[in-house]
């Protein structure tokens, strides 16, 4: 045994003896993980998160969230001498004075930008292969919870530095608070600590948005992350993979080697953006004043929809009994988002309620094999592009030489009527795609060489496709539609009826499918 | 549920096959050379780093194609520190793809699900427990700790009370007098009609109080006013209103009626005021009546005059609250 053996075991002792781990770590080493592109998502937002922790952590260092007016001094000529806060000055000294500063500030940034992305992208893959059916609806519920946290959160951030920009953003809150019935202008002045925008802002968000926020985000994670590795991880269909096996690499090594080194690409991959690609120039939209205002005002994407929803919504403001209520503002800011999150919430026991299936599900769906829902989902997807295209209108309109009242009809008229639009297409499309794997299984694949026949006919030749490709296109199941009895045992009519009638409509439509190749199929097929 | 008799079996996994570097021993040594060089440049890439930090001036520019003036200090120490974990994590990726086992395993799964002896006997426990506690014989203990319990949790909401003070009048306030000269902003000099041309805006402020030396942001969040001046036969406005103008010119509140945006965008051709944040679009020569967007009411309007000095000065304070909507606006 040499020496370095002996200090590894002599460790690893005192560590068992203290904590009983090397049973769990013997289990666990040898833990099981499928590999697909598509799994690496979820890991982009971990590594970002991870970024964000540290680069930010860095950035308070330096930074002075106070709202309290100083003089600028530092080294940026044109603001020189120019009145503003202490959170905007301290941004800038972190950009111009900080060495490496203006590059975390970068990475910061952008790193936000890739968590978000890199979750909502996550969560795309998880709803379109349907990895959110039992057991892993608590999942999908804590991934939910974590995208509506990281919107708030990146807001949170980017209203720090109390720039032109930013203040506007915060203004914009504001008014969505201010439009609450009721209470409205009381939550606002309990936030803002009086009117608008008050000195108290800046502080308060200061500690959500670097304790609080990512406090809750660490114990989300922490409990993702672990029902992941306690249900362990779902894989895509194939040979050899079945709902009560994990077929892929051992965490220790090629897990650890190829995690850990992503883990370094994508913090690669941050910093370099941060290096090469500017990202919210503070210094050029000045500190904020709410009497002023810079021309093509963004949010961050991830807010941009909220944006365009605001943007597209109709003027319509009634005054009843006396009181304003600002349906303007509140649809479009508040119950729109609203209805949409709890919706996707909730999607797993819609499902489940439309389909009746109780069963734990392990392999991941072929989006074409779930019309229904990919149908669904690129409804979703449709109803967000226009309004995060609504929400750059402005810069759509000078960019392109368009007219943005144009645009914002064509927002108006489209997210009302294109998503249904998009979901009878995908429908459709899932479809074919399904009856094109049919019609691959049943005579096999195009080879593009033409025989002309005794006869003097020209037909292409089919070659038969692979076994292993064969059990892929066949393996999912088919199920009919949920039975459901309008009467029961005696002949009397269940309560619920129009509850159950839906029900069945939307199970039918749940279930609709092309019949993959049956067994007659085949010995049909191989008489030709 | 699904088809009896699948049609087409499981062929089950494919068997493994050996890459290059499994056979080859060359291949093998020659992936480890490359492993090393990566992780070579990544330390590379930290001298780069360490030497930007200390020895590039953070005054230096160069020119870089496509990307225009760079700071390079700053460029090159994002470069340095962007390739360093770069190969590192290349490094690592070729190393598990090339040399460690790449032979995929199988693991089973097991159901969720207790065993129902399991989940009788939690059962059983909690029962055994909550009797044991007597939660089920002892109501007046369940109900006094219920109370205690919900009190407690009502006391934080008290504790934010603090928070900030409440509404009263203020949202429906602002700085504006009758009386109130209109000052540049910024300068806060007082404005005479001659000063504007027709055609051009000037963003005002009410003059400054006495004793007080510069506009607080929470002032400047309800008083800007936008002046704008026209032909006075370009307006098209009822009696009333068009005794709220002078000489052409007349002043809207600058905060948007439907967010709190400024509406800093005058068109001069069509005249109309455009609001930055949501588009809402105003048209000045109908008392910024709403043409467009979502914003559902005009712009106030600040009726003005001039003193007897010949300044701009407001007949009266606005007659109706600026700024975004709210609960109570209208009352």
């Amino acid at each position: 045994m040499s020496a370095r053996e002996r200090i590894a075991g002599n460790v690893a002792n005192y560590v068992d003896e203290r904590t009983g781990a090397a049973a769990w770590m013997k289990k666990n080493l040898q833990k099981v993980f499928p590999d697909h592109w598509s799994f690496m998502l979820g890991e982009i937002a971990l590594y970002s998160f991870v970024i964000l922790l540290l680069s930010g952590t860095f950035l308070t260092f330096w930074f002075d969230p106070s709202m309290r007016e100083v003089v600028y001094e530092g080294s940026y000529e044109p603001l020189k001498g120019l009145e503003m806060s202490a959170a905007y000055a301290s941004a800038l000294d972190i950009s111009f004075e900080v060495r490496g500063g203006l590059l975390m500030r970068q990475i910061h940034h952008w790193s936000a930008l890739i968590f978000m992305a890199a979750i909502v992208v996550h969560l795309l893959r998880v709803f379109f292969t349907g990895a959110f059916r039992k057991p892993r609806e608590f999942n999908w519920i804590i991934g939910v919870g974590l995208l509506t946290l990281g919107i708030v959160e990146g807001f949170l951030g980017y209203s720090l530095p109390d720039d032109l920009l930013s203040g506007t953003g915060i203004r914009i809150a504001e008014a969505i608070l201010q439009a609450i019935p009721l209470v409205g202008s009381y939550l606002s002045y309990f936030l803002f600590g009086g009117v608008f925008p008050g000195v108290t802002f800046i502080p308060r968000i200061y500690t959500l948005h670097i304790l609080i926020i990512p406090g809750i985000f660490l114990a989300l994670i922490t409990v993702h992350l672990m029902l992941v590795w306690y249900q362990k991880h779902t894989q895509y269909p194939g040979p050899g993979r079945t709902e009560k096996n994990v077929v892929g690499y051992p965490l220790m090594p090629v897990y650890m080697a190829k995690a850990g080194g992503f883990f370094f690409i994508v913090f690669g991959v941050t910093a370099f953006l941060g290096a090469v690609a500017s990202i919210n120039p503070i210094w050029l939209y000045g500190p904020y004043t709410p009497g002023q205002i810079s021309a093509g005002s963004q949010p961050d994407w991830y807010m941009g929809w909220l944006d365009g929803l605001v943007r597209m919504a109709p003027p319509i403001e009634p005054v009843i009994f006396g009181y304003t209520l600002s349906l303007n503002i509140l649809i479009p800011g508040l119950i729109i988002p609203g209805i949409l999150f709890t919706g996707m919430a909730l999607y797993p026991f819609i499902e489940q309620w439309i389909t009746g299936d109780k069963r734990e599900h392990h392999l991941l769906d072929r989006p074409r094999n779930a019309p229904n829902r990919t149908a669904l989902g690129a409804m979703a997807l449709t109803f967000m592009l226009i309004a995060l295209i609504n929400g750059g209108n402005d810069l759509i309109a000078t960019n392109f030489d368009l007219s943005i009242n144009q645009i914002m009809w064509f927002s108006r008229i489209g997210i009302i009527v294109l998503p249904p639009i998009a979901f009878i297409v995908t429908k459709r499309l899932c479809l074919s795609l399904q009856r094109a794997d049919r019609e691959l299984v049943l005579h096999g694949r195009e080879t593009g060489r033409l025989v002309m026949m005794p006869s003097g006919e020209f037909v292409e030749v089919h070659e038969p496709i692979s076994p292993e490709k064969a059990w892929l296109l066949t393996q999912h199941e088919q199920n009919a539609p949920l039975q459901l009895e309008e009467k029961d045992a005696r002949g009397v009519r269940r309560p619920g009826l129009l509850k159950s009638k839906l029900r069945k409509r939307f199970a039918i439509a749940h279930a609709e499918q092309v019949a993959k190749p049956t067994v007659e199929d085949l010995k049909e097929i191989e008489h030709h | 549920m699904s088809n009896e008799i699948e049609a087409i079996k499981d062929p089950g996994l494919p068997a493994h096959k050996l890459r290059q570097t499994d056979v080859d021993p060359k291949a093998a040594a020659r992936a480890e050379q490359q492993v090393a060089i990566l992780f070579l440049l990544s330390a590379l890439s930290t001298v780069l780093f360490i030497f930007s930090y200390f020895f590039i001036s953070t005054e230096t520019f160069i020119f870089i194609p496509l990307m225009g003036e760079q700071n390079a200090h700053q460029l090159f120490l994002g470069l340095g520190l962007a390739f360093s974990l770069l190969f590192i994590g290349l490094g690592a990726v070729h190393w598990a793809k090339t040399l460690m086992p790449d032979q995929e395993v199988i693991a089973h799964r097991h159901e969720f699900r207790s065993s129902d002896s399991d989940r009788e006997d939690f059962v059983k426990t909690a029962k055994e427990g909550a009797a044991a506690a007597g939660l089920g014989r002892r109501s007046l203990i369940k109900r006094t700790l219920g109370l205690a319990v919900g009190l407690v949790g009502v006391s934080p909401i008290f504790l934010l009370r603090d928070l900030g003070p409440t509404p009263g009048d203020e949202l429906k306030t602002t700085s504006w007098k009758a009386g109130s000269r209109l000052v540049t902003d910024p300068g806060d000099r007082p404005i005479r009609p001659e000063d504007l041309e027709i055609g051009s805006v000037a963003q005002t402020l009410p003059e400054l109080a006495p004793g007080k030396d510069h506009h607080s942001l929470n002032d400047i969040a309800k008083d800007a006013v936008l002046l704008i001046r026209l032909r006075p036969e370009e307006f098209n406005l009822d009696a009333e209103r068009l005794s709220w103008t002078y000489e052409g010119i007349i002043a809207f509140s600058k905060i948007c009626s439907h967010m709190g945006c400024a509406v800093a965008l005058y068109e001069q051709s069509t005249k109309h005021l455009l609001c930055p944040c949501h588009q809402s679009t105003f048209d000045v020569t109908r008392a910024a009546k709403v043409i467009f967007g979502p914003a559902a009411r005009p712009l106030p309007q600040l009726a003005i005059t001039v003193d007897e000095e010949g300044y701009l000065v407001a007949q009266a304070p606005f007659n109706e609250p600026v700024g975004p909507s709210f609960w109570g606006r209208s009352k």
